[in-house]
């Protein structure tokens, strides 16, 4: 089926080598951090993670969510997902890669990154991270693959891929749970010291994700001759809008615990955040674009005329995507290390290179969606009618 | 090295010579008398310190400015500390840092300003349950035998995940090359490189030696070591006479550096 990525339009080609360049000039910033050390980034001795492990603990709910499609239709036989189910597990490929990816520039010394199996450490949870990424990543390819790769040949699934099914939809919630527990088991990081940062981090991947397949859908329509169906869209965004409340929810008894206990401790990080601490306000725009934007996306996929009308439902998508993606990528780990086990306040900011650094790595994950989605879509292209047999392509 | 780390050695070694006999070139180069005289290198010194729990005692009253100076040189100097000016990228083992901030928590409004902005000694707690070691995903820090919580410079990939789990700020990363920013090397300690987190090691090489560790060394008393599990040593006998206090010790992670009163 790889043969099918090597055909394509102008716009293809352009889009592929936009997206060269991009991982280009990441890759020559790479190549300076690797020869003078993560000092060329943001980071500190006190804000000691940054944006590429923000990036790696989104990203990983993003791979996650592929179980928002595959297990409605896979265990509940949810039949408008069966055109759109590939789509998910083709998304939670590249992802999971970019969370490889971030965790290995991140590394201070990264040549040595085979340690972690070499001296395998079942007490660190980053240990379990990566068993549970590396097999998320597996399953994720050869589910995909053979799925597909039936639906090519028009004849119906094989035996043997059903266990792996199902185990990858039980996988998918693990990758984010270890994830959580990176943070929420360090003693005196009291923002991150709490039972709800998992569940917290499964709604929120399950309200970022299912955004980002709306938009990807109403592209891959735009785009292709494949229709991945109006109900589908439908109930992606109406998946984004629960999670999205329960995202909404779980944070504000999370300032309620805070707030209410009145331990300064625990309120400090949240006050930071959205108010500013000791005179540093450097992260209150950034939350309150969050605040703004998921509003918009929470107003947007509840309401059913605004969802419906795939106009406002983009945009309520974008902003849910983009929301989660600053509380996430950027709010939590920051606001997980300010104020400083000495009660001082030490910001951080990205610098342009680390910048470069992960829009280099965000390229590689698109660029491999693209290769992705595009064998995806001209398969179901070719086949024209999906497993129930509805027209999957447009008329 | 002890006897255990001795036996895990030579089992290795007898293991690496089996695997040397399909390769015979390999058997020729390590005879019997290179195993030896590997094990006498690796044997621990005659005039070593031993303990079962090392701990460090600072007495607050007995600190000053000049003392605090003196051990934080000291440190500095026998461990290639670099001294970078940008306290972004700071590397501290050993630093001052003010009473309400090394023990936050602690302070009240109505307490003397003297006291609240009293200088103290912090450094690595060196914790009976530290949470650095049970993070490291490469157990590049580990916890000995002693109690002294180490680190394996040549191991750690510099994830950071350990400068996250510490409760006490006392991990430093090395953000670019620290060799510049070393005043005056001193050759019997090896320096680090870029991409290594580093900290306190409670002078486990002078200890090795019969040498106490630096810091206290040139406390003039203020700052004392001992065995704590030994209830006869001397800083149980003070710890078991004077009030003390030890930083965040509501964490659990049980640290071994306590603050006489």
């Amino acid at each position: 089926m790889l043969e099918y990525a090597l055909k394509g339009s102008g716009r293809y080609w352009g889009w592929l080598a936009f997206l060269l360049i991009l991982i280009g000039i990441g890759f020559i910033t790479y190549l300076k951090q690797f020869h003078v050390g993560l000092g060329i980034t943001g980071m500190s001795r006190d804000v000691s993670w940054g944006l590429y492990i923000g990036q790696f603990t989104f990203l990983v709910g993003v791979a996650a969510s592929a179980v928002t499609v595959v297990l409605p239709y896979y265990l509940h036989n949810y039949k408008k997902y069966g055109r759109i189910a590939v789509i998910g597990e083709f998304l939670a490929i590249p992802s999971v890669l970019m969370c490889m990816l971030f965790i290995f520039v991140d590394l201070g010394q990264p040549i040595r990154v085979l340690n972690v199996l070499l001296h395998p450490t079942p007490n660190s949870v980053m240990f379990f991270d990566m068993i549970v990424l590396s097999g998320y990543l597996i399953l994720n390819l050869l589910c995909g693959w053979v799925v597909l790769g039936v639906e090519r040949k028009g004849s119906p699934p094989p035996k043997w891929i059903k266990p792996f099914l199902y185990l990858a939809i039980f996988w998918a919630p693990s990758i984010h749970i270890v994830t959580a527990f990176l943070y929420q088991g360090l003693p005196g990081r009291d923002y991150w010291l709490t039972a709800i940062m998992a569940a917290k981090f499964l709604s929120s991947a399950f309200a970022s994700g299912p955004s980002l397949l709306v938009l990807l859908c109403l592209i891959i329509r735009k785009f292709t001759n494949f229709d991945p169906g109006k109900e589908a869209i439908q109930t992606l965004a109406k998946t984004a809008a629960y999670f999205l409340i329960a995202t909404i929810l779980f944070y504000l008894f999370e300032v309620f615990t805070a707030f209410y206990s009145n331990i300064p401790a625990h309120k400090a990080p949240i006050i930071y955040l959205f108010s500013g601490l000791d005179g540093f306000t450097k992260l209150t725009p950034v939350m309150k674009i969050c605040a703004t934007l998921v509003a918009i996306g929470a107003i947007i996929l509840v309401t059913p005329p605004l969802r419906k009308w795939e106009v406002t439902l983009s945009i309520g998508a974008f902003a849910t995507f983009i929301s989660m993606w600053l509380e996430k990528g950027i709010s939590l780990v920051v606001g997980g290390f300010i104020p400083n086990p000495f009660e001082r306040v030490f910001e951080y900011w990205p610098t342009l290179p680390e910048a470069l650094i992960a829009l280099g790595v965000w390229s590689v994950g698109f660029f491999i969606l693209t290769i992705l989605y595009k064998i995806a879509t001209t398969v179901k292209e070719n086949v024209v009618f999906d497993k129930y047999g509805e027209k999957q392509i447009k008329t | 090295m002890s006897d255990m780390d001795r036996r895990k050695f030579l089992k290795i070694a007898g293991l690496g010579a089996l695997l040397g006999i399909s390769s015979w070139s390999m058997f020729e180069v390590v005879t019997k008398q290179h195993l030896e005289a590997f094990v006498e290198k690796y044997k621990t010194p005659p005039n070593a310190m031993h303990a079962k729990r090392w701990a460090i005692v600072i007495d607050l009253k007995k600190l000053d400015e000049k003392i605090m100076n003196d051990c934080i040189e000291a440190c500095n100097r026998i461990h290639n500390v670099p001294q970078i000016p940008n306290p972004k990228e700071e590397v501290k083992w050993i630093w001052k840092e003010d009473f309400e901030h090394a023990f936050p928590g602690m302070e009240h409004q109505y307490m003397p300003e003297e006291i609240k902005e009293m200088p103290v000694l912090v450094l690595c707690n060196h914790c009976d349950s530290p949470a650095c070691v049970r993070v490291c995903p490469t157990k590049a820090t580990f916890k000995r035998k002693d109690g002294i919580v180490m680190m394996d410079m040549h191991r750690c990939i510099g994830c950071r995940f350990c400068m996250a789990a510490c409760p006490f700020g006392a991990r430093s990363f090395n953000w670019r090359d620290p060799r510049p920013f070393i005043k005056e090397e001193n050759k019997e300690y090896p320096t680090r490189m870029r991409g290594v987190v580093e900290k306190c090691t409670l002078c486990c090489e002078r200890l090795e030696v019969g040498l106490p560790p630096a810091c206290v060394e040139v406390s003039n008393g203020a700052i004392m070591y001992g065995d704590l599990a030994d209830p006869n040593s001397e800083i149980r006998k003070l710890l078991a006479t004077r009030y003390s206090i030890r930083r965040k010790a509501e964490l659990g992670t049980n640290p071994c550096v306590y603050y006489l009163l």
